[in-house]
């Protein structure tokens, strides 16, 4: 019997090690990627909660299990047309070259938030506002942080759920990764600046992984970071470029204010440009947060609503590194049990119409 | 002396009418302030009615604004309205030209044809048949236009209509039956004795042919007498008071009289000159989004039958569309207002700590500017304005640089109308110790309230305005880019306020400005109002979404609006960057300098 083709859309993590499963499996796997590396967002990360290892090394390993397969990775490719004839998708690339594959595993990930769009927030207007990404990108740098006057900060302020839990733009969700993240931050930065004060700006705080508790107690107990309970409502620059934050402070019920001289904001994430892209080209259901809609959301969630299609990471919505890999492998089965011609996925679960609806009731 | 027993309903219904309304229209001429009266009497020696006379003919028979609306809406209500008014007085005037007397009953020409069967050899006698004939015509087409609204409102450019209370509900049977009961009274009439025009007359021939008509002809007079008793009865419960009550509202108003901040006799003329056309429901972007019944015509309901919730009170963008379209004029939006201080909070605040927050060195300022709270939350707009002032050489003072001044705005929009003028008291007595001589806001619900409700000595200026004579007086040169833009007017700058060239004149002199079939009076409102208090955030986004979809159909580079709100609200949901006019100013500044 002649292998049978998938064709894995999106080369971060989720995208990395899906490939190698399914490889393993048997099957031939064509991994596409719209820039010129593998790896994600994660290439961007320098260190991981709660171990504090690198991100570079969980790459390294992924990348281990696609050189072994030695899967074909196309890079540098956009996705111009998808279609299904019969049970064979063929999908035409932007360099001219088309797939043909037996299934398609969509692995499209997310978009963080765009600061600008919380424009009281000052990001992309006053110098000394950065997202948590960009701190990662002085991380990597190996550079000090300092204010954009060379200084260095005496206090830093690190705001949670910006882009998430935030009606006024529209998104309701939790992002899932931003609170630890924000405790790995505070940390990060007291282990480089012991003296600098650092305050973290929360609404409630999401400790819900293993270990991630005890992170947030060494963050006060052994660092001294300060966690305020309430939300930032607006950020402004004095003079001397320092921001003063505007703050309801919610445990103590009165209004503060509060000068920073460096503002980090935790953005949280969207749906991706891609998965917006690849869903249209494909007519895949949305759910309401714009992440793609799963089959069910406890049972089927790496099933798609095309017979064929199957989801693996963040792309259904937020998840960890580590929810993002073992979510590949699972999606890795899915494909294959569909593949094989067993009927594992094609299960149906009564009502799951209206179990999705639930929270929007 | 004409008479036959079944006039008498006719009598009874019009008598018992003309006492309702007289009753009616009398309290609420009392319930008017003092002032409003001496206006009203005024008005009288002023002619003020020739002028209302006018009027009335133009929008209550003709019905000039509804045919802007719709050509087919237009025709029906004019073809009812009109005709109407044709067949009473023409109809007086056949029938006492009929008697050769001044004085005859009032029903007489309602009844003509079935006392009078010789209507020839008077004077115009055949041109009065004829015409009137005609005029039944036209209520008869008129009849069936109204059914067929019932039935495919889609025709009338109305995608639903207003749903029907039990009195509209009688009223409105009764009056589609009224002109054919009529006409078949008057054909059977002319069967008999052939005293019929070119349609009753034809119709009475054919119906003569086949029907017996000694035995029809009675009962159908009666019919016709009971419809009209029936109508009239019911006409002060249903929307049909609108009829007679809008040719009091028109008088008072061009006497002006306007909606005041208390519920007045004015409120009561107002809200009984609704016709529940229904316009208001398909103009308002929440008939789009949600199924209660909050628009206009629902909620003057409300208030008529003395069930107004609160929910219907605050449920309401304030956008002033439906207050535009609306072809009676009924200020909507102001009632609205008024409405909800009967369920506002009673809550004191001291706003006492004014005086401490702002130092002001007097008279030392030409110009105040007030950002208000919505532009410390777009600082880029914040700073595009500061720029703008330092540029301009005004010696201005940035009054709520610290933030946390109100407007007072958000306190009137929930209904503390008391806190509000608290309020505004103090930041009057600021802005009076600076000594400048213009006020000038970036948000356009700020500059509303200054503008209109603060009686303030200086001018008070939208930063659009204030650009714009910048402009003129050469304080500023800006240079034009290539960008396409579209410009989205802010209910309360437009609509509101009539600032609709300033912001376009601007644009134009900075970049290419495109039309949308979305502005100045028909601007959408972008979802973002501070007067709702009811709409969720789901709500809202699904406004702003189909709002910004419609600007952005000729794909612009940049949607520019003249709000902070605005601004904040479309920029969450559109693909296409949203500006501030001031940023595109402040923008326009900088490439000269690099230049
Ligand atoms: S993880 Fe924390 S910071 Fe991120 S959205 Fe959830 S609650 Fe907010
Ligand atoms: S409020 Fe005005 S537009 Fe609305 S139904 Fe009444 S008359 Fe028509
Ligand atoms: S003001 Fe606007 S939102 Fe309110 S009823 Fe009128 S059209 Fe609808």
């Amino acid at each position: 019997m002649a292998k049978k083709n998938v064709i894995v859309i999106g080369g971060g993590i989720a995208g990395m090690e899906s490939a190698s499963y399914l490889s393993a499996m048997g099957f031939n796997v064509t991994l596409l990627e719209k820039s010129n590396e593998l790896g994600g967002h994660l290439l961007n990360w320098e260190r991981l909660f709660p171990t504090m290892r690198y991100g570079k090394q969980v790459i390294d390993f992924l990348a281990k299990g696609i050189d072994f397969e030695q899967i074909n990775k196309v890079l540098n490719v956009e996705i111009k047309s998808i279609e299904k004839k019969n049970t064979q998708f063929c999908v035409e690339l932007s360099n001219g070259k088309t797939f043909f594959g037996d299934s398609i595993l969509i692995t499209t990930g997310y978009d963080l938030f765009d600061a600008h769009r919380k424009e009281e927030y000052g990001y992309g207007i006053y110098n000394n506002v950065i997202t948590s990404a960009d701190l990662e990108k002085i991380f990597m740098s190996g550079n000090p942080i300092t204010t954009t006057d060379g200084k260095t900060p005496k206090r830093i302020g690190i705001v949670h759920c910006v882009g998430s839990r935030d009606e006024k733009v529209g998104h309701v969700y939790c992002s899932k990764v931003c609170c630890v993240t924000g405790v790995k931050q505070a940390i990060e930065i007291k282990e480089k600046m012991p003296e600098t004060e650092v305050f973290n700006f929360y609404m409630d705080m999401r400790m819900y992984g293993m270990h991630f508790e005890a992170l947030y107690k060494k963050a006060q107990e052994k660092y001294g970071i300060q966690f305020i309970r309430g939300r930032l409502s607006e950020a402004a620059e004095n003079i001397d470029g320092t921001i003063v934050l505007k703050v309801e402070d919610t445990l103590a019920g009165r209004p503060l204010k509060m000068n920073v001289d460096i503002l980090v904001l935790l953005v949280g994430f969207v749906p991706s440009k891609g998965s917006k892209e690849v869903g249209k080209l494909m007519g895949l259901n949305i759910g309401i947060n714009g992440f793609y809609k799963t089959k069910d959301q406890h049972t089927l969630t790496n099933v798609s609503n095309i017979d064929g299609v199957f989801f693996a990471g963040s792309c259904t919505g937020p998840k960890t590194i580590t929810n993002t890999i073992t979510d590949a492998r699972a999606a890795a089965s899915s494909v294959a049990s569909y593949l094989l011609g067993f009927d594992l996925h094609k299960r149906d679960i009564e009502n799951h119409e209206e179990f999705w609806l639930y929270d929007s009731k | 002396m004409n008479f036959d027993y079944f006039v008498l309903p006719f009598c009874i219904g019009a008598l018992i009418l003309f006492t309702i309304l007289s009753t009616r229209y009398a309290m609420w001429i009392v319930k008017l302030p003092r002032i409003d009266k001496r206006k009203a009497w005024l008005g009288i020696l002023k002619f003020k009615f020739i002028g209302s006379i006018w009027e009335v003919f133009r929008e209550s028979l003709l019905h000039r604004k509804i045919f802007k609306i719709n050509a087919m809406l237009g025709w029906m209500h004019m073809s009812f309205a009109f005709g109407w008014f044709l067949l009473i007085v023409i109809g007086a005037m056949e029938s006492k030209f009929h008697k050769s007397r001044v004085f005859n009953m009032p029903y007489d020409p309602i009844f003509l044809r079935y006392f009078e069967h010789n209507t020839h050899g008077f004077f115009f006698a055949e041109g009065f048949t004829f015409i009137m004939d005609l005029i039944l015509l036209i209520l008869l087409t008129a009849t069936i236009l109204a059914i067929s609204k019932r039935v495919y409102s889609n025709l009338f450019g109305l995608k639903r209509t207003t749903k029907l209370i039990l009195g509209d509900k009688i009223a409105l049977y009764s009056l589609w039956t009224i002109f054919p009961l009529r006409f078949l009274a008057e054909s059977f009439t002319s069967g008999l004795y052939n005293n019929g025009g070119f349609l009753t007359g034809t119709f009475g021939n054919i119906f003569a042919s086949f029907l017996p008509l000694q035995m029809l002809e009675y009962p159908f007079w009666w019919a016709y007498s009971s419809a009209l008793c029936l109508f009239f009865i019911f006409l002060p419960f249903s929307r049909y008071m609108h009829i007679p009550t809008e040719i009091f509202l028109i008088y008072l108003r061009n006497c002006g009289i306007r909606t005041s901040k208390n519920h007045t006799g004015y409120t009561e003329f107002e809200i009984y000159s609704c016709s529940r056309c229904g316009i208001c429901i398909d103009k308002c972007q929440l008939t789009d989004v949600m199924q209660n019944k909050t628009q206009g015509v629902y909620f003057i309901q409300q208030i008529r039958r003395n069930i107004l919730s609160s929910e219907t009170a605050y449920n309401c963008l304030l956008c002033g569309r439906c207050t535009t379209y609306c072809p009676v004029g009924i200020d909507i939006n102001k009632v609205r207002l008024l409405k909800r201080h009967d369920f506002a909070p009673e809550n004191g605040f001291n706003f006492n700590y004014l005086d401490e927050k702002v130092t002001v060195a007097p008279f030392e300022y030409d110009v105040i500017y007030f950002a208000g709270c919505m532009t410390h939350l777009t600082p880029t707009i914040k700073n595009s304005m500061v720029k703008i002032l330092n540029k301009s050489g005004d010696r201005y003072i940035f009054l709520d640089k610290e933030g946390s001044i109100c407007c007072g705005k958000p306190l009137l929009f929930a209904g503390n109308e008391k806190q509000a003028r608290e309020l505004k008291y103090e930041n009057k007595k600021l802005i009076n110790k600076t000594g400048a001589k213009t006020l000038v806001t970036s948000c356009p619900i700020c500059y509303n309230i200054f503008k209109n409700e603060y009686n303030l000595t200086i001018e008070v200026l939208h930063h659009s305005q204030y650009i714009k004579r910048l402009i003129e007086n050469k304080k500023i040169t800006l240079s034009k880019s290539q960008l396409n833009v579209v410009y989205h007017d802010p209910c309360e700058l437009s609509r509101t306020n009539n600032v609709y060239d300033e912001p376009r004149e601007i644009l134009n002199a900075i970049a290419n400005l495109q039309t949308t079939n979305h502005e100045k009076d028909n601007a959408l409102c972008c979802g973002g109002s501070l007067g709702n208090f009811v709409i969720s955030e789901t709500e809202r986004n699904k406004i702003t979404n189909n709002m910004v979809a419609k600007l952005s159909e000729h794909k612009p580079d940049v949607i520019v609006t003249a709000c902070p709100l605005c601004k904040k609200t479309m920029n969450k949901q559109s693909d296409v960057p949203i500006n501030d006019i001031s940023e595109l100013v402040s923008n326009a500044i900088l490439q000269e300098k690099n230049y």
